[in-house]
């Protein structure tokens, strides 16, 4: 995993995603209940008294990060007072001295806590940015170097943190968000309460008593275009550079070929073994069969007879074993009429009740048809070996680039992508095409699984006549 | 019996001549792609026509296209479609161009000359030969329906051969038991699974098939 992601998001190798779009609802959703106006203004007033509370909730977080660079420069301005009372020729002090060079080790030492103590809070405002202002912002932070095994050491750690761009990045907004960011978030919160304050305060005149309508009704309009506004002022330091953007891609993509060189080399080891045990060990039987039968033709023909039928029988059982391994390397159903068809054939040997929709008008790639049908063959293997679901629904649609498979049970749920190895495996195999999957499993069910594989997709084979 | 065979390995194209001159069979044909399969089958006339599924150009599942097409062009050709591999869809899809006359097997039945000739004489006369693969897959999907499940094993094997496109003599021979037992059995089973009886092999198989959602 990245460095810096909600538990709640697939890896997107810390890239902003668009959010995927509602799924056709399939099993069918609750239809909306129908509103009165009255509700109608009153669910517009709730929602601008949360936005007032959202903002109050981001002034008080801007205000401890500045307290936070506040006792930053406080401690560094306390070792340069100590510094000069120590070095005033008048009135020297060893003691300040000492005390100075204490102070500002200690300051040195305490340094990378303050920095580290940012990050969840440039984390917080990222997450609050996407939730509150409509502005997702992705998390720019290098991927801690010693993730792939071994832990890093105090110096290790130290470099990581100080060499990282976003750390200094964090460090600006937080300062920035501490010193004028905060007006942005609050002007909603004070717009409220000024301009209730002027309506209904027994000194207020005429005029100001309209101003103060006029400033309550104007300011709780544009409310979300002042949230919106501190979202991409957030947006701006928060978000990853391109610089930073083309190292994660780099990181993941080296992640992703050695996992996809791995997968490969494995399947190649487990053909030959099984070609080994199957298909060649039959053969070198049946050789030796065809041999036994020749020699004793002559003098026995009805043992000979019934050596050759048993060579015959081995051949059968060879060809078999051979059928399953071509299915298990590349099924030829999907090599004849691609993805739709050969996720049909599955569901007609399942013993599930599958329901399928495709809007496929073209082919993908063979390497991306093939990842995609392993993919729903596990995910249907799991629904009928975990869920005990009666009904499977499938959903394969193509949209803007985007191949989307969509797999959900009427099972009992509780599936678990970070323990469950089969999900782990699905995910990393999709990751080679950049593709995700997302697994939303309550406990009691229904599990939908959601993959998304970018692609291109071909126009359909000529027909045949 | 005159048959066009289409079968692009010379290998199997010639070792499927030879098997079916030797079984007294007539080969009026055998080409190695689709096109040619479709003008020797309106030239010719065959009483059966013996398709590959992967065939060129695409080596996909020309062979079928192929098999439909020329049910198209003569209606009612008997075409037996010999494959590496069974899939349902393929077999429902043959199954959907019209009753009777078809035929899906694994090219394996070959190995079995007599069963595979069989096969063969009755798809030409009109009925079916489904790859018991198919039939085991079939019945596999449908172990945990009802009524499948109030069947016997003996009635579930008469009830795998049934949807073979096997007549009850067939099923009697294979099963070393006597055509009244079979007769027995098949009534027991469109009983329990409440399918109008029919003495007509093809109509039987086809309800069978569509029982099982084939």
């Amino acid at each position: 995993m990245m460095a810096g992601q909600g538990p709640d998001r697939p890896d997107t190798g810390g890239y902003p995603q668009a959010p995927a779009p509602p799924r056709q609802a399939q099993p069918p959703q609750q239809p909306q209940q129908p509103s009165s106006p009255l509700a109608d203004i009153w669910e517009w007033v709730r929602g601008r008294l949360v936005v007032a509370g959202h903002g109050v909730l981001l002034l008080g977080l801007a205000l401890t990060g500045i307290a936070l660079v506040g006792a930053v420069l406080g401690v560094l301005g306390l070792v340069a007072l100590l510094a000069a009372k120590a070095t005033n020729p008048y009135q020297t002090q060893e003691l300040d001295l000492i005390t100075a060079v204490a102070v500002f080790v200690f300051w040195l030492l305490m340094l990378p806590v303050f920095l580290l103590f940012f990050r969840p809070m440039a984390r917080l405002t990222r997450r609050l940015a996407g939730r509150w202002c409509g502005v997702p912002i992705a998390a720019p932070y290098l991927p801690r170097p010693w993730a792939d095994g071994g832990r890093g050491g105090l110096r290790r750690r130290l470099t990581w943190l100080l060499t990282d761009q976003a750390t200094w990045r964090d460090l600006l907004w937080v300062t920035v968000n501490g010193l004028v960011g905060w007006i942005l978030p609050v002007v909603p919160a004070t717009v409220l309460v000024l301009g209730v304050v002027g309506v209904v305060a027994p000194y207020a005149q005429g005029d100001i008593r309209l101003l103060a309508v006029a400033a309550l009704l104007g300011g709780t309009w544009a409310s979300p275009w002042l949230m919106r506004g501190y979202g991409l002022l957030a947006s701006s330091m928060l978000a990853p550079t391109q610089h930073a953007e083309l190292t994660l891609r780099v990181h993941q993509l080296t992640e992703t070929r050695s996992e996809a060189l791995d997968t490969g080399a494995a399947e190649i080891r487990r053909i030959e073994r099984d070609l080994h045990d199957g298909a060649q060990a039959r053969l070198v039987a049946m050789g030796m069969t065809l041999d036994a039968a020749g020699q004793i033709i002559d003098t026995n023909p009805d043992a000979a007879r019934a050596l050759l039928y048993e060579a015959r029988d081995a051949s059968i059982k060879a060809l078999a074993e051979l059928r399953n391994l071509v299915r298990g390397i590349h099924p030829p159903i999907l090599a004849d009429r691609g993805l739709a068809d050969a996720i049909r054939a599955l569901a007609l040997d399942s013993p599930m009740r599958i329901h399928l929709a495709s809007d496929l008008r073209g082919r993908a790639t063979a390497p991306i048809e093939s990842a995609a049908y392993f993919a729903v063959s596990e995910l249907l293997a799991n629904v009928s070996k975990h869920a005990e679901a009666r009904e499977t629904w499938i959903d394969l649609r193509y949209t803007d680039g985007m191949l989307r498979i969509g797999v959900t049970d009427n099972g009992h749920g509780g599936a678990d992508p970070v323990r469950g190895s089969g999900l782990r495996g699905i995910e990393r195999r999709l990751a080679a095409f950049d593709g995700i999957l997302a697994v939303s499993s309550p406990p009691g069910g229904p599990t939908a699984v959601t993959m998304e594989i970018p692609c291109e997709l071909s126009l359909p084979k000529t027909s045949f006549s | 019996m005159r048959v066009v065979i289409a079968e692009d390995l010379f290998l199997l194209r010639d070792g499927l001549t030879r098997m079916l001159q030797a079984h007294g069979l007539e080969i009026s044909a055998a080409v190695d792609n689709g096109a040619d399969l479709l003008a020797a089958v309106t030239a010719d006339r065959p009483d059966v026509a013996i398709v590959d599924v992967r065939l060129p150009p695409t080596f996909t599942d020309e062979g079928i296209r192929a098999a439909l097409a020329a049910r198209r062009e003569v209606p009612g050709l008997p075409v037996l479609v010999l494959s590496q591999y069974v899939e349902q869809l393929y077999a429902r899809e043959l199954m959907a161009s019209g009753s009777g006359g078809i035929g899906y097997l694994l090219k394996d039945r070959v190995f079995d000359s007599a069963q595979f000739v069989d096969a063969i004489r009755r798809v030409a006369a009109g009925g079916t030969a489904m790859d018991p693969e198919v039939i085991a897959r079939l019945l596999a999907r449908n172990t945990g329906d009802g009524s499948l499940a109030t069947l016997s094993r003996r009635e579930r094997e008469v009830l795998a051969l049934m949807a073979e496109g096997r007549s009850n003599a067939a099923i009697a021979q294979r099963m070393v038991i006597t055509e009244r037992a079979v007769a027995k059995h098949t009534a027991s089973i469109f009983l329990k699974l409440d399918l109008q009886p029919s003495d007509d092999d093809n109509r039987r198989v086809l309800a069978v098939l569509a029982y099982l959602g084939g």
